[in-house]
């Protein structure tokens, strides 16, 4: 999933100082998950810019709406309502939530109120972690399904570096090295036959070197 | 403050605080009668947006009272519920409410006598405050 974290609340409320009704609305996908931007989290925003700007002498309205998900047109046009009568809209969704609701509100300032992090998941109860790069080109099948290219600080393909001291990392001490995690998953499985391999260059023009990327599917199409 | 009378909103875990409230009230023991009581089934059960709600309501002070540590019912409830006021003070804070205008507390069924020193305790600490910004504020009133 992707992981994000709420911005503070003094650079959320210095978006709409302006504003008198504002609409702070959740995504019920990732960010649910990871306890940033769902419906409870929606409440609470709204509640604490509602006490500080009531502080202020300057009351804020606030309307809340979580959407099952702020990544597809159709539960963004089940916004049309609650956005009548509002000044600007914070959205509580990675990155990609408030440009749909920019595209679909031309007229309505749209805020994000988090700071989107990284696709990965959660080691324990409130720890997430990054796990993929997102590079377009997966090679965990060559690397006992441990990602080198995000999990290796330096995104080394071939082994590890001359900073691998015991298992760890040159760059943080507490992170165990990649490599040294791969191989000894390799050997366990008995595969250590692929690192013998010689891989192919890797191809980074699926990562984003050429803008946004697009996957296009016909046979989902309707 | 002269004359201000707090308003507290102190919600009970149903198995050690609200018992202890009412063990309070049949010992005949006095505490300040500022503190309105919320029974809860258990602290963990808390949710920040109602004790926000709370403070937006028109309460000075909010206080939340659970099991002693070790003792929840439900294992470990009071520790999460710790973990989430602290949370929610450092939100209060940064609304300029004041983290302090809420607090956690243990106490087991059986301690009433602190159940009443709880309501005394939060209920000074509160005046000393003065009454919530948002009242004075929303009310346009100088501060009483």
């Amino acid at each position: 999933m992707i992981i994000a974290e709420q911005k503070p609340l003094a650079e959320i409320a210095g978006f709409v100082k302006d504003c008198e009704r504002v609409l702070v609305a959740g995504c019920g996908g990732c960010v649910t998950v990871c306890l940033s931007g769902g419906e409870k989290e929606a409440e609470i925003l709204a509640g604490a810019l509602r006490i500080k700007r009531r502080i202020e002498g300057r009351p804020l309205e606030t309307v809340t709406y979580t959407a099952p998900r702020q990544c597809d047109p159709e539960f963004i046009e089940a916004m049309d309502c609650v956005v009548q009568g509002v000044d600007a809209v914070i959205s509580l969704a990675c990155g990609v939530g408030p440009q749909y609701l920019a595209e679909r509100y031309p007229d309505l300032p749209v805020y994000p109120a988090q700071n989107t992090k990284f696709a990965g998941g959660s080691r324990a109860h409130g720890v997430w972690e990054e796990y993929c790069g997102l590079c377009g080109d997966c090679i965990l099948h060559r690397t006992g399904g441990i990602c080198p290219v995000i999990r290796c600080p330096k995104s080394i393909q071939n082994g590890p570096c001359g900073g691998s001291q015991k298992g760890k990392c040159e760059i943080n001490r507490d992170l165990d090295c990649v490599w040294q995690l791969i191989y000894d998953r390799l050997k366990r499985l008995g595969r250590l036959d692929l690192l013998k391999e010689v891989a192919p260059l890797k191809d980074w023009s699926k990562s984003r070197d050429g803008g946004p990327r697009r996957v296009i599917r016909e046979d989902v199409m309707i | 403050m002269k004359g201000f009378e707090p308003q507290i909103v102190a919600f009970c875990c149903l198995n050690c605080a609200y018992s202890a409230a009412d063990l309070a009230g049949s010992m005949r023991r006095q505490y300040a009668p500022n503190v309105r009581i919320v029974e809860i089934p258990c602290t963990g059960a808390i949710d920040q947006g109602v004790l926000l709600q709370a403070f937006e309501e028109g309460a000075d002070g909010v206080f939340v009272a659970g099991c002693l540590e070790g003792d929840c019912r439900y294992q470990q409830g009071n520790i999460r519920a710790k973990k989430r006021l602290k949370a929610l003070q450092k939100i209060l804070d940064e609304t300029g409410l004041g983290g302090e205008r809420l607090e956690m507390f243990n106490l087991s069924a059986a301690m009433g006598v602190r159940f009443a020193e709880i309501a005394d305790e939060m209920t000074s600490r509160i005046r000393s405050l003065g009454p919530s910004p948002l009242k004075r504020k929303w009310k346009g009133s100088a501060p009483e």
